[in-house]
């Protein structure tokens, strides 16, 4: 019976699905801003690239930045996870550290990803970023698509889909935050939409557009729409259900009790409590993620071999 | 340097980007920048990737039964503020006026009575139907949604060509050419304040929302389409998209009591604003064409009830009738006490006395069109046709003056164009789109250019081989934005979390074979 699973393998998967997922928020985000600001003729670059860094969590410094910066820091960085490029090249080597988990096809998909950027990348300083962002959307449909047909609804699926919920919750926010803490330099309501890929989903149920409250309403609260975060939540607590004991999981505790918060609030009450709300689910998630490092891959020092006699 | 634009010799028309050759107007100085130093197998290679990106979205249009990508030149056309004001308030003001003709036509005909318009042009139009009479839109409205047709002179006016306010179509690919051309092209957009034209869904949904029925609390807008097999099925798919509307097909409809209703899974479900892209004459088959069987039985009773909105209105081709073309900048003078901003193209009547002589005498310098064509089709141009061309025309136009307009020909402005590996100059028109709420008149910042990609044709219409450019309005002024944020001054956002990335911890390489 293969019933168990390794730690170390758990970890990976985990992670996998993250820089994935992360890979392609990323891209999202950066397709949308990038499009915006073609399209705004009043753009103000400087402003809107650093309204950029803050959502993803990097440091700007001083000097004035461009789109061009923007990208070769937040997309075509192989040495940080916090890039397109990183990220990618983190879920591959995960996954590959897992390869008797994942199948063949989804580690397959990640390894022609990788070796694919390099090309686009250099296509991107010709012509636009927007083929390069364009593969990495899709690949990571295909890669999800892949783990979903591919992949038993054992607890390795479990953890792949764990990490891509965590990670989703957690980009979902940052879009948020910006908004809520610095609007005058933050995207408009209808640039956060296409960001989370969630424009033609709230056309639908909204028939209307994102001009108010309404699309950090969608966006957190929609019970429907996969990336909402309430969406990604339900699904995380699932997957920790699942996993997990049935009772005092503290890995499932904080997802649980702030999903159940945005069950239940009364969405008029949704602008004041914004911010706080925010802060909440970030570190929610955080916790979370701790608590499962903790409970399924606990850390084990570097081995250290003494050489008898030396 | 060889660049692409050394072999450009102007054409005998007004050029928008050259004033002479090398000269370049002050609005194309960045984009010749730009352009200049590609090579020519770089344009190539964009023009290749975008019909690839085009064909991949769906973005195509019949040919000769074939489907291709949507034709877009990389060489934008460009409006300066000054020319766009000119234009936006001329095409307003054209929409105000033949709102008020439709509303006069169909209810107390002053205009008829006064003699501003010959009665006959009203009783013997084909597109007036005696259902419209007497029904009162909600908010007045009916244009909704306007074309109205451009072309700029030998000496840079800008004229009208023709209105439309039936179903005018091609606002899709106004979306769709920006939305390449940022992606495909996004060096071109750099040093440029294009207004933006992704706010046309928007605009719409709120226009049709307002139309509706008095008393409706939620307005349920649909887009009705012919369906799949039409040419502009695609412009229907993406507005209903874009507008989060559905988009229904006559037989998802159904009229019951006088009213409208869809038919969903969930059961009937009431409609009160109908966007149709079809013609009256496929609307419903009670009233018009009994054969048809792509609109909905009763639509029009139910219109005429005052239960449902079409938009744009029954009846609103009188307004585009080619021969009430000619009346318009009196329309303006009568309705409006205003003078046209937009002149028409000088043109003659065959229909009045005296002018039908001058019109068969001359034939062979006159563009001449019949008063209910569209898409192009059936235009003569005098000075290009062939003898036997000329006379059956003339045989036809005499028969039935009536139906023909005359035009002095008009030799269309031009605009770089890539042709092969090198730009040539091609004639271009305009498509400015409008939309009415009941309260004010939006234009599109743009609108559709069409290209004659053939060198000399006068004709863009996409159904005869024509191609398109994006349009750009360029905003007044230097860029207004918010002030730079100073430093520092953003919000922090917290740290990400990080995971081991993937890389083996205890070094192991060359430890297996």
């Amino acid at each position: 019976m293969n019933d168990v699973i390794l730690s170390r393998i758990a970890e990976a998967l985990t992670w996998t699905g993250r820089y994935v997922e992360r890979a392609d928020a990323t891209g999202r985000i950066l397709d949308a801003y990038l499009h915006r600001m073609l399209e705004d003729p009043w753009r103000d670059e400087d402003a809107a690239c650093r309204s950029l860094y803050a959502i993803l969590g990097v440091d700007a410094g001083d000097e004035r930045v461009d789109m061009q910066q923007v990208l070769d820091q937040l997309a075509f960085d192989a040495h940080s996870t916090c890039s397109i490029e990183g990220a990618l090249g983190a879920a591959r080597l995960n996954a590959r550290s897992a390869r008797e988990a994942v199948s063949s096809e989804m580690w397959e998909c990640l390894n022609a990803t990788w070796h694919a950027l390099g090309e686009q990348r250099r296509a991107a300083r010709r012509t636009g970023p927007y083929a390069y962002l364009e593969l990495v959307r899709s690949r990571a449909a295909l890669f999800f698509g892949l783990a979903d047909s591919t992949m038993s609804r054992d607890d390795s699926w479990r953890f792949v889909v764990l990490g891509r919920s965590l990670e989703r919750v957690d980009m979902t926010v940052r879009l948020l935050s910006v908004r809520v803490l610095d609007a005058a330099h933050a995207p408009d309501w209808t640039t956060l939409l296409s960001a989370s890929g969630a424009d033609e989903a709230y056309a639908r149920v909204h028939t209307g557009f994102g001009d108010s409250p309404r699309v950090a309403e969608f966006l957190l609260l929609d019970r429907a729409f996969p990336r909402s975060a309430l969406h990604a939540l339900t699904t995380a607590e699932e997957c920790l259900t699942a996993l997990g004991r049935p009772r005092q999981d503290p890995a499932r505790r904080p997802i649980g009790r702030i999903r159940t918060r945005l069950e239940y609030l009364d969405s008029h009450a949704l602008e004041e409590q914004l911010p706080l709300l925010l802060t909440d689910l970030r570190q929610s998630c955080m916790a979370s993620a701790e608590a499962v490092a903790e409970r399924f891959f606990p850390y084990q020092g570097p081995v250290e071999w003494a050489q008898e006699g030396a | 340097m060889a660049d692409i634009f050394d072999a450009y010799a102007l054409a005998d028309a007004w050029d928008e980007m050259f004033v002479r050759p090398g000269e370049v107007r002050t609005a194309y100085e960045p984009v010749l920048a730009a352009l200049q130093p590609i090579e020519p197998s770089e344009l190539r290679f964009r023009a290749d990737q975008m019909a690839r990106a085009f064909t991949d979205r769906g973005v195509t249009y019949a040919f000769a039964g074939e489907e291709r990508p949507w034709p877009l030149d990389l060489v934008p056309r460009i409006l300066d503020a000054l020319e766009w004001d000119l234009i936006q308030r001329g095409v307003a003001q054209r929409v105000r006026a033949l709102e008020a003709y439709l509303s006069d036509a169909y209810g107390h005909c002053r205009a008829f009575e006064d003699g501003v318009v010959p009665w006959r042009l009203l009783l013997n139009s084909a597109h007036f139907h005696r259902a419209a009479h007497g029904v009162e839109p909600p908010g007045g409205v009916r244009i909704h949604v306007a074309g109205i047709d451009l072309v700029r002179d030998e000496a840079g006016d800008f004229r009208v060509l023709e209105d439309n306010v039936r179903v005018p179509s091609g606002v899709s690919y106004v979306i769709e050419n920006r939305r390449a051309m940022t992606r495909i092209f996004p060096s071109l957009f750099t040093e440029q304040h294009v207004l933006p034209v992704d706010g046309y869904a928007q605009r719409l949904l709120a226009s049709l929302r307002a139309a509706a029925p008095g008393g409706t609390v939620d307005p349920r807008v649909v887009v009705l389409t012919p369906g799949p097999s039409n040419a502009a099925y695609f412009e229907h798919a993406l507005l209903a998209r874009l507008m989060g509307v559905q988009l229904v097909e006559g037989h998802d409809l159904v009229c019951r009591n006088n009213r409208i209703w869809m038919r969903t899974t969930r059961g009937e479900v009431p409609v009160h604003v109908v966007y149709r892209r079809l013609d009256d004459d496929f609307l419903d088959p009670l009233h018009f064409r009994p054969d048809s069987v792509i609109g909905c039985p009763g639509i029009l009773s139910a219109a005429t009830a005052g239960n449902v909105t079409l938009a744009n209105a029954v009846g609103n081709g009188i307004a585009d009738d080619k021969l009430l073309y000619t009346y318009v900048p009196d329309l303006i003078r009568y309705y409006l006490s205003e003078e046209p901003i937009l002149p028409n193209v000088e043109s003659y009547r065959p229909d009045e006395p005296g002018q039908l002589e001058a019109v068969l005498d001359q034939i062979d310098q006159l563009v001449v069109k019949p008063v209910d064509g569209a898409g192009g089709m059936g235009i003569v141009i005098g000075p290009k046709a062939d003898a036997e061309t000329l006379e059956r025309t003339r045989q036809a136009v005499a028969a039935d003056p009536r139906g023909w307009i005359a035009q002095r020909p008009v030799a269309l402005s031009t605009s770089p164009t890539l042709a092969g590996e090198r730009m040539a100059p091609r004639h271009i028109d305009l498509r400015p789109f409008a939309v009415n709420d009941g309260n004010d008149i939006w234009v599109l910042p743009g609108g559709l250019t069409r290209v004659a990609l053939q060198e000399g044709n006068l004709i863009v219409n996409s159904s005869q081989g024509g191609g398109s450019k994006d349009t750009w309005v360029l905003a007044e002024g230097p860029a207004e934005g918010p002030a730079p944020a100073p430093a520092g001054g953003l919000p922090e956002v917290a740290p990400r979390q990080l995971g081991p990335d993937g890389s083996p911890t205890v070094v192991q390489e060359g430890a297996q074979q």
